[in-house]
């Protein structure tokens, strides 16, 4: 198997505060690897550093065979970013910002690329309005759709359902797993368990500037004592009664 | 990389255009403050002033078109300030394209919208009596001295833009710039200023230029004014690209 993504000895420091203290994984090609930590554990800047927004302090990490820090250009080739807060033209409608991308990434036909982005993501309607009148999760599903534009073979959603509906949500897995499953790697971070337990290959978890545990689903879960069998009825989750109730394509 | 450079400039200048399109209160507030001064000068203190000059709105426009000018990159920091708080930036940064590009769209945006503040307030000027028997050349150089001095502005502009903490801030910078006219020889000549401030005033760089496009609108000899004048635009255009560009740089690591 190939790995995509390498980091060794990863390390970054803002002024005082050491961030990250030595952090290592690495991610192969065409799964899904989730990045779980609580609130300033370091996520976003481990994909900063990734994305080549931000310089380590220490380490080595390699994106589709370059260096970040040695050929950024290439590795800017490779990838996308989401990035955790919607990064979008709010003075652009929203195919205007499809558009927009499509052209920055020099390719052919960015009007047939926005419409079917539109579509994909259940913007169509909304294509000819800007952003600023979108609701929270409009801009980010247009965010992630920007995102995919161009497809690179690497993929970094920082967050990307935070404050999305639980449709939207499942929209964004569905996304997802479509691109693993066409070969694109996909790193993303996220604090919902859930999601990650849904959606990843394999888990990290970041703490205190490293690397606490790092597996497949069934790999932490044996980190834990052996569960007891208890019988329970099956109740159906808040989950499951929301979607059936606003009705859902799935 | 490079080979992308004008492309990618040319799209994301295209997207900042729209920006003002799409805000046109923009240029008319920017042309709205200058007009209104040149109002209340020719009309209110106009009478009282005397110039030695038989018009005074040609006497006062070319210190206004710099005052235009001032308001006008106010904005320029605003848009560059709003492009790195709300994430496009990095979005940007984070995608193969000639990076500098990003910058370099902000820059001639500035330009464009400042050109088009400048023609409506040259309009305005023209309804109130401004009339110069200047000929193709003379207004070329005008506008050569009005494109130096609004790019040496707005790369002052950029360097708030990018590193200001909020909106307040990336605009605040522009309010000095617009009293500098004051303490020039825009409104009234500097023979009747006392002692220091005539010193300070004839040596400030804002009377070089409002003297030499001055002398350019009525024909009158040129001396040593104009090159005073493009001396001062293409230093502070050195120096302000220099630092602008440093942080820059710093910004995207
Ligand atoms: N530019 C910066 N200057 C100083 N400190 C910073 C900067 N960026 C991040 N930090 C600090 O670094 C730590 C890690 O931040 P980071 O954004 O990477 O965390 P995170 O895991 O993404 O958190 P969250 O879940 O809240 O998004 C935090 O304590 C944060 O305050
Ligand atoms: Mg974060």
């Amino acid at each position: 198997m190939t790995t995509v993504i390498r980091v060794q000895g990863m390390e970054k420091s803002y002024k005082d505060l050491r961030v990250l203290r030595g952090v290592d994984f690495e991610v192969a090609k065409g799964s899904i690897f989730a990045l779980l930590g609580s609130n300033g554990a370091g996520k976003t800047t481990v994909v900063k550093i990734l994305s080549t927004l931000l310089k380590a302090d220490a380490g080595t990490a390699t994106v589709n065979g370059f260096d970040v820090a040695a050929q950024p250009e290439n590795v800017r080739e490779s990838i996308s970013l989401t990035g955790q807060f919607a990064a979008v033209d709010e003075i652009l409608t929203g195919r205007e910002n499809l558009v927009l991308v499509a052209k920055l990434r020099h390719l052919k036909d960015p009007g047939t690329i926005a419409d079917t982005l539109l579509g994909r993501f259940s913007l169509a309607d909304a294509g000819a309005r800007k952003v600023s009148t979108y609701s929270g999760g409009m801009r980010r599903r247009l965010d992630i759709a920007m995102s995919l534009i161009g497809s690179p073979p690497v993929i970094f959603l920082d967050e990307p359902t935070t404050g999305l509906d639980p449709q939207a949500r499942i929209e964004v897995w569905d996304a997802v797993r479509e691109l693993a499953g066409q070969g694109t790697t996909v790193l993303l971070t996220t604090q919902y368990l859930d999601e990650a337990e849904h959606l990843a290959d394999r888990i990290a978890i970041l703490h205190e500037g490293r690397i606490l545990v790092h597996g497949t689903l069934a790999e932490l879960k044996q980190l834990l004592p052996p569960a007891t069998v208890e019988y329970v009825e099956k109740q159906p989750s808040l989950e499951d009664v929301f979607l059936s109730l606003v009705g859902t394509n799935h | 990389m490079r080979k992308h450079f004008l492309g990618d400039t040319a799209v994301l200048l295209g997207r900042s255009m729209t920006h003002v399109t799409r805000s046109v209160d923009t240029i008319i507030t920017t042309a709205i403050m200058p007009v209104a001064m040149m109002l209340l000068f020719v009309y209110v203190f106009g009478g009282a002033i005397s110039t030695g000059s038989p018009s005074y709105v040609t006497y006062l426009l070319p210190g206004i078109l710099l005052i235009t000018v001032a308001s006008g990159i106010s904005y320029t920091a605003f848009r560059l300030f709003t492009d790195m708080k709300s994430g496009v930036f990095e979005r940007f940064h984070s995608m193969p394209i000639a990076r500098s590009s990003v910058l370099w769209a902000h820059v001639l945006t500035s330009l464009v919208a400042n050109l088009i503040s400048l023609v409506v307030v040259v309009g305005v000027a023209l309804i109130m009596g401004f009339r110069s028997s200047a000929g193709i050349l003379a207004w070329l150089a005008v506008a050569g001295i009005m494109i130096l001095f609004t790019l040496a502005l707005t790369w002052l502009a950029v360097i708030p833009g990018l590193t200001a903490k909020s909106v307040e801030g990336a605009g605040v910078f522009a309010y000095p710039l617009m009293f500098l006219p004051f303490l020039s020889s825009a409104f009234v000549p500097t023979g009747t200023m006392p002692g220091p401030l005539r010193a300070f005033a004839e040596n400030q760089p804002v009377t070089s230029i409002v003297n030499a496009i001055r002398a350019l609108f009525t024909e009158s000899p040129l001396g040593n004014d104009i090159w005073i004048a493009l001396g001062w635009c293409v230093g502070i255009l050195i120096v302000t690209y220099a630092f602008a560009t440093a942080a820059y740089r710093r910004k995207i690591a």
